[in-house]
Formats: C-alpha cells, sequence, structure tokens
C-alpha cells in the first residue's frame, strides 16, 4: 500500500493477507481516478441529475422558534433513496465500473446503504449483493424489499446479535472469497484503508455545499455542524470543509440507546476504548478481555460498535466534540420536528436533531446551528408507532 | 523446550511433513478441548495449532466461528487460554503455534501477551489480521518473548511481497490454499502446489499449508508438492461440533482421523 490511512493512532488497515492486494488494487484506482476529468464528470452528472444535488439548506423557522436560536437543515433526505448513501453509493459504483469489476457487495444496517447500493447495482448493471444481519432484516423490512425490487440479493447473516457488525463480517468474508470479480462497496468511513478516506471524500459535497450555502444565504459560516455518528460517513461529509474552520464547532451525536450509563447503547466514542475492529483502530465498546460488544440503538444505522478513524482522532484532538442522544430523547425529537415543520427525519438524523432540542435556551438568538438531515424517517414510522403509538 | 526448528530437521531426515492440528481452546470447553488435544498428540500431531476465540473471526468460516463462540461460552480467555496451553505442554513437549486476532492481543498488552505466551510454552503467534505492513507493531515484543514469527502467504501474494515476508518470518509460512476463509473443502485447491513450488523456490523458511486441507489425500498432496506441513482445522473442529452431546465420540473420531492423516502422510 502507497499510504498507511492514518488518521492520528487510529485506522490503518489490520486485514488478513488474503485482502492487501485487493485493497491495494482499491487504493491504486482511487488516486487514479478520484480527479479524473472524465470520472468526475461522469459522477458530477449523476449527483446532479440522478441523485438530486445540491440539495437545500433549509432555514427551520418553527423548529427555529422552538429552541430559540437559528437552524438550518441541510436535506439530505430528499435524495434519491431518501439519505446521504447514494453520495458514496454513486461514487465506489462508478469507481467499481471504471476498475472494470463487474459484481457489488455491502453491509447494511438500516437498509439505507444497502438500498442505495442495489439502486446503483441496477443502474450500472451490476450483480449485487447485500449482507444484512437478521434482525436488521427483521425490522427494516420495507428496506428489504425495495433491495430486491432493485434486482439485489438480500443476504441474511445470524452470526453474533445480527446487526451491522455481523453483516460487515459476512461481507468481508465472503470479498476474500471472490476478490477477483467482486468491489465490495463499504458504506461508512471506518472499516480498513483506504474506505475511511475514500467514503470521506465522496461525503465531502455535503459540506462543501453547505459551506457555500450559508455564505450566500446568511452571509456567514455557522457557529456549530450538528450530525449523528455511526460509523460516521455523513457527520464526516458534514464536517470536512469545516475542520479549517476553527470558529465551527462541530459536534458529533452518537446512540445512547437506552443511556449511556445502562451499557445498552451504540456510543463508541463517548464509552469506548481504542481497539481493532474491521480492518481499522478506532474507539470500539469492547468487554475487559477485548471481546466487541453488542451494541443497542433504535436506529439500525447507528447500531455500531466501532466508529469512524477520523472521528476518534478530531475527538482526541478536541477539535470536534461526541455526545450521545438515548432513544427516549430521540422518540420525542422525532414527533416534534415531525409535527412543526412536517418532515420526518431518519431516527438516525434524529439524534443529532434530539442534542440541538436539548440546547433550547442556551444560546442566543442569533446562533446559527446546521444540523445534517442525512435521511427521511418513512422506513421508521413503523418503529416509531411501536413506542409511540398515535392515539 | 522443542523448537520448530527441531521439528521440521527431525522431519525432514524423514522425509515427511508435519501434521499440525487446528483446535479453538475451549472448544466445547476445557476439560473436553484438553482431552482432544492429548488425544490429537497421541495420534500423531507434530505441532500443534491453537485459536483463542475471538467475537468478530474475520479470516473464518462458519465452522471455526461457532467454535468461537462455544468457547466463549464456556468461559475461555485468554488467562484461561495460557492455562490450558500449560497443561497441554506437562503432558508433551510439543511446539505450539498460537492463532489470534490482534485486538485480544492489543487489550492484553502487547509485551505481555507475547512474554505470557511464551512462559506458557507457546513458539509463535500468528495474528490474522495484521500483515508484514504494520508487523513493527509486534515483532520488537515477539522477539524480546523469544518466539518465532509466522506470517501469512495467499494465492494472490505476489512474489516480492512473498519474499518480504519470508524476510520476516522466523518459525514457519502460514501458506493458504485458496482465496477464502477457513473451512472444509471437498476438493484442494487447483493452484496450491503451485504456490508451495513458488514458495519454496523463493525461501528456506519451512512453508505450511492450511485453509481447506480436509482429507488425508489433501495433506499428503501438499506435502509431495514440497511443503514442510498440513494445517488442518475446520474438519476436525466439524468433527467436535457433530458430536457435541458425546464428548467421547468427538475423541474417537478426531483421534482416528489424525492417525489416518499421519499415516497417509509416513507412507512411502
Amino acid at each position: 500500500m502507497k499510504h498507511k490511512g492514518r488518521y492520528g493512532n487510529y485506522g490503518g488497515y489490520y486485514v488478513p493477507e488474503v485482502l492487501i492486494p485487493v485493497l491495494e488494487e482499491l487504493e491504486e484506482a482511487f488516486d487514479r481516478f478520484r480527479d479524473d476529468p472524465v470520472f468526475v464528470a461522469e459522477l458530477s452528472d449523476l449527483s446532479t441529475h440522478y441523485a438530486g444535488r445540491p440539495t437545500p439548506l433549509y432555514h427551520a423557522k418553527r423548529f427555529s422558534e422552538h429552541v430559540g436560536f437559528k437552524v438550518y437543515l441541510k436535506r439530505e433526505d430528499l435524495l434519491h433513496g431518501g439519505a446521504h448513501k447514494v453520495n458514496n453509493t454513486l461514487g465506489q459504483g462508478l469507481l467499481a465500473k471504471y476498475m472494470g469489476k463487474s459484481k457489488l457487495i455491502a453491509e447494511t444496517g438500516a437498509g439505507q446503504h444497502g438500498l442505495a447500493t442495489a439502486m446503483i447495482g441496477a443502474l450500472l448493471g451490476m450483480e449485487t449483493k447485500i449482507f444484512m444481519g437478521v434482525t436488521d432484516v427483521e425490522r427494516q423490512s420495507v428496506n428489504v424489499h425495495k433491495m430486491k425490487l432493485c434486482g439485489a440479493e438480500v443476504v441474511p447473516v445470524e452470526g453474533g446479535t445480527g446487526t451491522l457488525k455481523d453483516a460487515i463480517n459476512d461481507a468481508l468474508r465472503y470479498w476474500t472469497s471472490h476478490v477477483t470479480d467482486t468491489f465490495y462497496l463499504f458504506g461508512t468511513a471506518a472499516g480498513p484503508h483506504p474506505y475511511p478516506t475514500i467514503v470521506r471524500h465522496f461525503q465531502s459535497c455535503i459540506s462543501r455545499e453547505a459551506r457555500q450555502q450559508f455564505l450566500d444565504q446568511t452571509g456567514r459560516l455557522p457557529d456549530m455542524v450538528v450530525a449523528c455518528v455511526g460509523g460516521g460517513s455523513n457527520a464526516i461529509g458534514a464536517f470536512a470543509h469545516f475542520i479549517d474552520d476553527p470558529d465551527v464547532k462541530l459536534i458529533g451525536v452518537e446512540a445512547g440507546g437506552q443511556g449511556v450509563a445502562t451499557g445498552r447503547h451504540a456510543a463508541s466514542i463517548v464509552a469506548g476504548t481504542p481497539g481493532v475492529l474491521h480492518g481499522a483502530r478506532s474507539y470500539l465498546l469492547q468487554d475487559a478481555e477485548g471481546q466487541v460488544m453488542d451494541t443497542e440503538s433504535i436506529s439500525a444505522g447507528l447500531d455500531y460498535p466501532g466508529v469512524g478513524p477520523e472521528h476518534c482522532y478530531l475527538s482526541d484532538i478536541g477539535r470536534a466534540q461526541y455526545v450521545a442522544a438515548d432513544d427516549a430523547e430521540v422518540l420525542e425529537t422525532f414527533g416534534l420536528l415531525t409535527r412543526i415543520e412536517g418532515i420526518l427525519p431518519a431516527l438516525e438524523s434524529t439524534h443529532a436533531l434530539a442534542y440541538v432540542a436539548g440546547l433550547k435556551g442556551t444560546l442566543g438568538p442569533e446562533t446559527i446551528v446546521m444540523v445534517n438531515l442525512s435521511g427521511r424517517g418513512d422506513k421508521d414510522v413503523g418503529i416509531v408507532e411501536q413506542h409511540r403509538p398515535l392515539e | 523446550m522443542k523448537s520448530y526448528r527441531d521439528v521440521f530437521s527431525e522431519l525432514s531426515r524423514q522425509n515427511r511433513a508435519a501434521l499440525i492440528p487446528f483446535f479453538v481452546v475451549g472448544d466445547p470447553d476445557f476439560d473436553t478441548s484438553l482431552a482432544l488435544v492429548k488425544a490429537a498428540i497421541d495420534a500423531g500431531a507434530d505441532i500443534l495449532e491453537l485459536g483463542i476465540p475471538f467475537s468478530d473471526p474475520i479470516a473464518d468460516g462458519p465452522t471455526i466461528q461457532k467454535a468461537d463462540i462455544r468457547a466463549a461460552r464456556s468461559g475461555m480467555n485468554v488467562r484461561r487460554a495460557m492455562e490450558f496451553i500449560r497443561h497441554v505442554k506437562q503432558y508433551r513437549d510439543i511446539p505450539i503455534g498460537l492463532l489470534m486476532y490482534y485486538n485480544l492481543v492489543c487489550h492484553y498488552g502487547k509485551a505481555e501477551f507475547f512474554r505470557d505466551a511464551r512462559d506458557a510454552g507457546v513458539n509463535s503467534v500468528l495474528i490474522a489480521d495484521m500483515t508484514i505492513d504494520d508487523a513493527d507493531e509486534v515483532l520488537g515484543s515477539v522477539r524480546a518473548a523469544g518466539l518465532d514469527s509466522v506470517f501469512m502467504v495467499t494465492p494472490n501474494t505476489s512474489p516480492e511481497r512473498m519474499k518480504q515476508i519470508a524476510a520476516q518470518t522466523t518459525g514457519f509460512i502460514y501458506t493458504v490454499s485458496v482465496l477464502g476463509v477457513t473451512g472444509s473443502r471437498d476438493a484442494l485447491s487447483d493452484s496450491v502446489e503451485d504456490l508451495v513450488r513458488r514458495l519454496k523456490s523463493l525461501t528456506d523458511v519451512p512453508v505450511c499449508v492450511g485453509f481447506g486441507i480436509s482429507k488425508p489425500e489433501h495433506a499428503r498432496a501438499v506435502a509431495d508438492a514440497g511443503a514442510d506441513g498440513a494445517i488442518i482445522g475446520s474438519r476436525i473442529v466439524g468433527m467436535i461440533e457433530a458430536h457435541l452431546d458425546d464428548p467421547g465420540r468427538a475423541i474417537a473420531e478426531v483421534s482416528a482421523f489424525i492417525k489416518q492423516v499421519k499415516t497417509t502422510l509416513c507412507e512411502a
């Protein structure tokens, strides 16, 4: 490999030898095509006309009134597929095509990345296989159905708790047996190098657009950017072009599940310790032995015991701050945003909103906060109904 | 304590390859696992390859994953594994290679892990999710503890990298016979004999072949291609899984199978 893929002490590529040649091939292809004019033009065309970029930056006035400061929502929920995931799947899908690969595999938690991969598989005419934990298959059945409609095969994964971590394990195993013709379209800014760098690159359009939109709409940069963090792809995309603006506070909101104190959560940076999982060193939820722990969150997309290495680094150097929102706060805020803005946020994104709602009354009225509304909540209506039935 | 060098030079005089069964330590429980390992030694194992259970074994197929889960549930952990190894070494002075995932090593503390492993009687540690590119993170402690290093070569490893891997390896090269994870396979990969020959032409470091060696004739075929050892994991672990309700039968089957492989390896 040309690069180590380290962010401070985090990242790297801790993988079995069999994956080294494929990761090398991927690193080389990414270096070659990321700024290639033909690749960039095709990606830009599809981002605009297929996925729906740029997404609006929306001043949520009623929500702002409720909290007492200005809240702007970056509307990634309006993208094709209903989440930011398509930014990455278009980029990596095209990369796969330029590399001459004929098959795509991906892991998925909430099903958003699986769906976004299935869409791109259909678009590019590539055979697609999605690995998904059995628990997630059950709680995200609508997305499973959509993936199948797009022609993808959904492989239910039984190991462990049947969630995202287990899906990644099995996708990695499958990949080692099919390295020649198969491209592993990794969904989050974690995993072995070069994935964290690749995913960051394709997701950084979020903050590139938002930065300019703030300058155009408000004449200045926001005071704070808030995004939910599972593996951390939407958050790194939302942070990327603000990292060099020291006055913009960056907040990542992890899944507090039943509450961080209960141990039943998925807040890796808030409550974890450094470890190695899925090819990278990151903060990790692990027991005293170093066995990776089961996680719990109402949102399948955040249900992951590790986290992207750059977030770990940003946390250590104090550039970004990481907090947790628990399930109850999330359900509360889901109801709030839906009622006063008519927007159904994904439960993942609602973690970011819940943190901001919790700042009510603590910031001045001229403070500007951006929340990355990374996905829409249609997929979660059943879960919300289960917990908070309508009267 | 018997070294790999002792075993390989002795076997080379006899012109045969080492028989290396693999077990997950503590599968399905401490006592049965120990009885299985002793039976394997009595049946003719030359070296042992032992794995300590990890929650996310990405290099392993379903058979060994399930064994990891069984062993973990029975209370096996790194410290108890060290104790297990001490019992094995009291029974027989046989070289032992550990197969680990990196997080367990890091969590235990690298220097402490390698030192304690050596004290328990381990000869080498192979970390399944670490390659020579990051070897500098561990090799200092490995050498300080007096352990041998073992790294993997796979069918897609370039010749240049094979040489680099050989240069970092003091124990044996763990040659993976297939592109994929551990698991029993009906047929031996076509490319493995060629892989062994290429590797042997590049290095004098002993070459042992694993992943998918499921039958006596597979072991014999890699030996005939020049391999210094054959590692058999999933086939044996599968026998344990098949007789969880009857440990005596699992022990008898594993023992009979290892004897059969040994006979095949010893035939002229």
